[in-house]
């Protein structure tokens, strides 16, 4: 069984780990490097990323999480697209720079401008997933994308989702809307099946 | 949390306490990335619509302002912002959410540094979950009337052995033990503030709070988080405040 972890600090860790459990997979919350180190795969959920940046640093997170990203695969949705990406504009805050994109936070304005709508998807050998509803909950935007990197979901045109070798980044929230396709897709595609 | 004074201050002072200036809180939302909250009086639809159209990310219809009105709390389902109430009990949770409220907190006792309060609604409401998840169909009804909340959500409690939307604690956490005990006891999350304020090194007593409320369930980082911070406020023993100044009584 493959195991995903997902980043614990802060933010809609849950609902990502039932996700993941209710496609099969095993999802322990990860708190500390130690945890980290025994998963296959990493999902980083929204949440506030000044505040997730620090609580990473306390706990050698910051460090870890590249270091795991090296090898294995990193799923990142809002706060943790903003944490994946190279450059934020506004807002200023140090992401780890493991997908050549920039990210704009905040972009769409605050909670009460938060909202759901379709993403088309474009996921490459993944023709199951044309389109899923997709939740902005203080949503940030990708505001550049580098040449290397796919663009694999879209907001009425407008590149939403992205993926270069093993990271894939999202800036809405895929768990809080009830399908499980973009789960399936970083877990049956980018996640490796363990060594027995 | 933009509000005018911090609970210790308002209990100390006394007057009426109202929502925060507009200008305070777009000086706030202008220097901070994070989520930015502000209290309106209970009852105070008016202060909540000006809190909406400034944008804030949450409305707290807080007991810790003098109340607007002593028979009703706002109508929130007209708003698009999230409003947080607090509550004391199952019953009071869920009349709020009745009226729209989209997360709860514990009423605590605001502004003493003194959990005990906080710790009895947590309990309280964990309580009357697990009695919920134990009834029959048939009583729901009286188990509703009882204690004065809609029959269909007291349904979703059974059903759910939760409550429909997250809740928080609040109202006297002043230490990262604290915080570890209300997360321990079901709070997904905690709110603080004259905790911080009153002691005496408050941004790093707001770290270490910080760090204790993540790592709740890990007693070494919350005993690391809790070394060398200085003294903690003060704090009240709840006995002592007159029973009419005691700031959970407001609302019901």
């Amino acid at each position: 069984m493959k195991t995903v972890g997902v980043l614990a600090l802060q933010g809609d860790f849950y609902l990502h780990a039932r996700r993941l459990e209710e496609i099969g997979v095993r999802a322990p919350l990860v708190k500390k490097p130690e945890a980290l180190f025994q998963c296959d795969a990493l999902v980083m959920p929204g949440g506030e990323s000044t505040t997730l940046v620090k609580l990473m640093r306390n706990i050698g997170l910051y460090e870890a999480i590249p270091e795991f990203a090296r090898e294995k695969p990193v799923f990142g949705t809002c706060a943790g697209a903003i944490l994946l990406s190279k450059g934020v504009r506004n807002h200023p805050v140090a992401a780890l720079g493991l997908i050549d994109i920039d990210i704009e936070r905040n972009a769409y304005g605050t909670q009460i401008d938060s909202f759901t709508d379709d993403i088309d998807l474009a996921l490459p050998d993944f023709p199951e997933a044309q389109q899923v509803r997709g939740v902005f909950i203080r949503a940030p935007r990708i505001v550049r994308v580098g040449e290397a990197v796919r663009k694999v979901g879209f907001h009425r045109g407008e590149v939403v989702m992205v993926q270069s070798g093993n990271i894939l980044a999202a800036t809405f929230h895929p768990e809080v809307a009830e399908t499980r396709l973009i789960h399936r897709y970083f877990v049956e595609k980018m996640v490796p099946a363990p060594l027995a | 949390m933009a509000l005018e004074r911090i609970p210790a201050d308002i209990r100390a002072t006394g007057g009426v306490a109202r929502m925060s200036d507009p200008l305070l809180i777009k000086e706030i939302q202008n220097t901070v990335s994070i989520p930015v909250m502000a209290k309106c009086r209970i009852g105070h639809f008016a202060e909540a619509q000006i809190l909406e159209s400034l944008k804030v990310d949450f409305i707290d219809e807080s007991e810790v302002l003098t109340p607007a009105d002593e028979e009703f709390h706002i109508d929130k389902w007209p708003f698009k912002a999230p409003f947080v109430c607090g509550c004391r009990n199952l019953g009071e949770a869920l009349r709020r959410i009745a009226e729209g409220a989209a997360m709860l907190r514990t009423k605590g006792e605001a502004g003493t540094g003194n959990v005990i309060e906080a710790v009895r609604h947590m309990r309280q409401i964990n309580k009357e979950i697990r009695q919920a998840t134990q009834m029959g169909n048939e009583e729901l009804v009286g188990f509703a009337k009882n204690i004065g909340a809609p029959v269909e959500l007291v349904r979703y409690v059974k059903e759910n052995g939760k409550l429909p939307v997250p809740n928080f604690a609040a109202g006297g956490i002043a230490t990262p033990a604290d915080a570890s005990l209300m997360m321990q006891l079901g709070a997904e999350s905690v709110f603080v503030g004259s905790g911080i304020y009153k002691s005496q090194d408050p941004p790093a007593r707001a770290k270490a709070i910080v760090q204790a409320t993540t790592h709740y369930n890990d007693p070494d980082i919350v005993a690391r988080a809790s070394e060398g911070l200085k003294e903690a406020m003060k704090g009240m023993e709840i006995s002592e405040i007159p029973e009419d100044q005691l700031l959970q009584k407001r609302g019901w």
